[in-house]
């Protein structure tokens, strides 16, 4: 049947997924029971195993749900070796299921699809040979795809049910308390992986640095873990985050930024005690830039930075132009060092982050948001997920639940290269229209016909071009050309769910 | 026309097309490696025999690595290697531009 | 002489083989767009960059701004062809660099008056310009501004003429004290444009702040940019105070009303507007406008 934003979900895959549809952005104010682990007692002399191979034999069985972070990214080699031993001692129809999957994953969770070891998997996104590969039909089931707070949801409420968590740590101590800030492979904010360390039935640390008892400050508490295992490296320190930030000197890219300043610095919400969050990548790095100048013009100070932070906005703290930084992954080192010795520098879960089912969460105070998009489409929908040639590469991260903020931007040029990133219908919606108010793209914006107040705002800024999203998407399709419509099979390889756990599209097998 | 020499033109940096054309016997022949295949291999070919018709050549292996390069520039790029490979490079065609 | 007024603060510079650069270079505000199919286009890649501008500018929307193209020198053999596909693709402005003598503006102008013939363009539409790069150039720049009516402007082109002039280029511009003052006068003289030299170290922005001040200040309509991050950073400096900008209104107003009345006498507070106080007010609204600082009813919008 057609959801909300008209995308057609077979039935057959909301039956047998017992999912329902996309009805919307509200949530309202359902009454949920949330799940509790099981808990094995100790007294904590018995969590120190020798090797991983041992702990994997220890914790895994056929059929079970196992988890990861990737707050170590492109550096992370945890995951390798625990799915390498997961896959030697011959497991079969496990689900995996980590916050999100990074390139240095794909080959090994390829091979463990391949032979059987993984037969589900729900994840934020994937990319690279892996992306390729499901989108070919490797894996039989499809792929969930959640968001960082649709994640922290499904877990609350038993959606995903972690029988074994496997957490890289870069320091515990020998009873399990540890958290991201110190070590060498210190990678900052634990956000993510603290739903698996509260939820999880069994919780395996897995460190390259054993600290002196009691460790602390403890974000992953010794009441949560059940054993520790000491390996050489968890993680690459040069790759786990990007190195020193460079603004981009991408005159297109500073464009956009600048025109992403504008919208925000001419809406009502710039005003003092208002709060943002920007991502990472060379624009966002820049619109921070701008937007510290502003602040300094106006005298205007936030009240919070969310979500990713990078070196930039811990400078925005630093200078006291941000009060609070509410911080659930570090995207750099200058971010991930600065959080031991700034008490303004909060790590928050994902759950306090983004989860919709909560009293509350970070992104319902949120009043601009700044987020990308691979397509845009003239209702607005946003695709983060699927190429141009309908091939999964990408991740939800945050976008839907960031997008819920009182001013939602997305900054995307016009074209890349021949793609057109504004579109009559994206390959796969993501975010749904309704929460995204502003499209800034190098030649000018567009804003969302159910924002008239912004329409209002927005209208007299001189220098700043307003166009119907239809006219953007003309404009982008006169320079590129008129696109042959990709070609997919029936076969279902993925299930995009909206933050609320409804289904708001499917990604089907690619034809070649 | 026939194709006098092999020629090439344009580079592989991004957002352009490196068109090589050499002598052939059997129509024109397409070997095409591009990003945007999926969306674009028909446009793209489409464009480059369009251009070769101009000069009136018929037969020709057309060996193209595309960057994602728009309609214009694979035009131009076309017509580069076509006036090199007919030696027409220092007396150009001006009525089919 | 060609006396249309239009903003020439900014003249990008666009290596004419490179599309990607080629195609974006509409988006960046620059009030003239010049398409370089000399220096920066190696001697094998003549012709692939002359067949790109061409397509370029027959299909590329680049809004209002300025087309230019630097064709090769007179003593070069793609000269010639330059100019007819330049042309024929209906260019703006033909820029002719190292121009020396009245009779290299001559000769480019009688082949372009045979382009625009054999083209089918209409005679004259094809404007002109000159750089001047060389001490020869700089001595004969009154005649050369005033060598044709299609003239639009002479730039003055500091490599060159640097080391023609056996120096080279120092922080404080000296060395090029001369030739600024030489080709504004025979620029203003011949009642067209003036454009300083490229500033090239991009990473050195107190430098080209200071560089830009200074040709705004000895009265050049704009600046030649190798990038477009350099454009905002022209518009800056070429922005009119609140205060020009509201004296510009006054004398706006008193023309108005002097018009309403039928009377030829313009006065403001009693005194009488002379034609320079009007033409600057003109020229300050032109920039105002341009650099956003008032609304499309000529209101100052506080910043």
């Amino acid at each position: 049947m057609k959801n909300k934003v008209a995308r057609d979900i077979p039935d057959n895959i909301l039956k047998q997924m017992t999912r329902k549809p996309f009805n919307g952005v509200t949530y309202g104010h359902p009454i949920a029971q949330r799940v509790a682990p099981k808990v094995r007692a100790t007294t904590g002399r018995d969590k120190v195993l020798s090797s991983i191979d041992e702990v994997v034999a220890k914790t895994v069985a056929d059929g079970m749900t196992i988890s990861f972070h990737h707050h170590f990214r492109e550096g992370d080699y945890v995951f390798n070796q625990v799915m390498r031993s997961i896959i030697d001692q011959g497991y079969h129809n496990l689900t995996l299921a980590p916050s999100s999957l990074t390139n240095v994953m794909n080959d090994i969770v390829v091979e463990a699809i391949k032979k059987g070891v993984v037969t589900n998997i729900t994840s934020s996104g994937m990319r690279g040979s892996l992306g390729d590969a499901v989108s070919h039909g490797l894996l039989e089931n499809p792929v969930v795809f959640r968001s960082h707070g649709n994640r922290a949801r499904a877990i609350e409420q038993g959606e995903i049910k972690i029988d074994v968590a496997f957490l890289g740590v870069p320091n515990s101590d020998n009873a399990g308390n540890a958290n991201g800030m110190d070590g060498d492979a210190a990678f900052g904010s634990l956000g993510y992986a603290l739903i698996d360390a509260q939820y999880a039935d069994t919780l395996v640390l897995v460190t390259d640095n054993i600290k002196a008892y009691p460790n602390t400050p403890a974000s992953i508490k010794q009441t949560q873990v059940d054993y520790i295992v000491k390996v050489d490296a968890v993680g690459d320190p040069e790759k786990i985050g990007s190195g020193a930030t460079r603004f981009t000197k991408d005159p297109k890219e500073l464009k956009i930024a600048k025109t992403v300043n504008d919208v925000i610095i001419n809406s009502v919400y710039f005003k003092e005690g208002f709060s943002f969050q920007t991502g990472s990548g060379g624009a966002a790095l820049a619109v921070t830039r701008f937007l510290r100048q502003a602040m300094i013009n106006n005298q205007i100070k936030a009240s919070f930075a969310l979500g990713g932070i990078t070196k930039p906005t811990i400078d925005l703290l630093n200078e006291g132009l941000v009060a609070r930084v509410m911080d659930v992954q570090d995207f750099d080192k200058g971010a991930a060092e600065s959080m031991k010795d700034n008490r303004q520098q909060q790590e928050i879960d994902a759950s306090w982050y983004a989860d919709p089912a909560n009293k509350g969460a970070m992104v319902d105070q949120l009043d601009v948001a700044i987020l990308s998009a691979l397509e845009i489409d003239t209702q607005f929908n946003v695709n983060v997920m699927s190429g141009s040639d309908g091939i999964i590469r990408g991740a939800i991260g945050g976008h839907q639940d960031a997008a819920t903020a009182k001013l939602t931007i997305i900054s995307a040029p016009l074209v890349r290269g021949r793609i057109a990133t504004i579109v009559p219908n994206v390959t796969t919606v993501i975010t749904p229209g309704d929460s995204i108010d502003v499209v800034v793209t190098e030649i000018g914006i567009a804003i969302n016909p159910k924002r008239q107040d912004l329409i209002e705002q927005l209208s007299h800024v001189p220098g700043l071009p307003i166009y119907t999203i239809e006219a953007l998407q003309q404009k982008a399709e006169k320079i590129v050309g008129q696109a042959k419509p990709l070609v997919f099979t029936d076969r279902v390889v993925a299930v995009a769910e909206y933050r609320d756990g409804t289904v708001i599209d499917v990604i089907k097998a690619v034809k070649d | 026309m026939e194709i006098k020499k092999t020629a090439m033109a344009g580079t592989l940096e991004s957002s352009d097309v490196q068109i090589m054309l050499s002598q052939g016997s059997d129509g024109i022949t397409f070997d095409l490696v591009s990003d945007v295949a999926k969306q674009f291999d028909d446009a793209i070919k489409a464009t480059i025999t369009a251009v070769l018709a101009l000069y009136g050549v018929d037969n020709a292996e057309v060996k193209v690595v595309d960057k994602g390069a728009l309609d214009m520039v694979i035009k131009a790029r076309a017509m580069t290697a076509v006036q090199r490979a007919l030696d027409l490079a220092d007396e150009p065609n001006w009525e089919v531009m | 002489m060609a006396t249309e007024e239009r903003l020439r603060r900014t003249m990008m510079f666009v290596p004419g083989n490179n599309p990607a650069m080629v195609k974006d270079a509409g988006i960046f505000g620059a009030d003239s767009i010049m398409f370089d199919l000399e220096d920066a286009v190696s001697l094998d890649e003549k012709d692939a960059a002359r067949y790109l501008v061409y397509q370029a500018l027959k299909t590329v929307d680049y809004g209002d701004a300025e087309l230019v193209v630097r064709i090769n020198g007179l003593d070069t053999p793609f000269y010639q062809n330059d100019i007819k596909a330049m042309v024929k693709a209906g260019i703006d402005v033909i820029r002719l660099p190292k121009v020396e003598s009245v009779e290299m503006i001559q000769t480019l102008e009688k082949l372009v008056i045979e382009a625009e013939k054999q083209f089918g363009r209409e005679i004259g539409s094809t404007q002109l310009m000159a750089a001047i790069e060389s001490a020869r150039g700089v001595v004969n720049a009154n005649a050369i501004a005033m060598a044709s009516t299609r003239m639009i402007g002479i730039a003055l082109s500091a490599e060159d003429y640097t080391t023609d002039m056996k120096t080279h280029r120092y922080p404080d511009g000296q060395e090029l004290s001369y030739a600024r003052n030489v080709i504004l006068h025979a620029a203003r003289a011949a009642g067209i444009a003036a454009f300083d030299t490229v500033f090239t170290d991009l990473n050195d922005e107190a430098g080209f702040y200071r560089e830009t001040e200074l040709i705004h200040q000895l009265g050049f309509d704009g600046k030649s940019l190798i990038n477009p991050r350099q454009i905002d950073m022209v518009n800056t400096v070429y922005e009119p105070s609140q205060q020009e900008i509201l004296n510009a209104q006054n004398v706006i107003a008193a023309i108005e009303e002097a018009r309403q009345k039928g009377s030829g006498v313009i006065a403001m507070n009693g005194q009488m507007v002379d034609r320079p106080v009007v033409l600057r007010a003109e020229r300050v609204m032109r920039l105002a406008k341009a650099n956003h600082l008032v609304d499309m009813e000529g209101n100052y919008i506080e910043k």
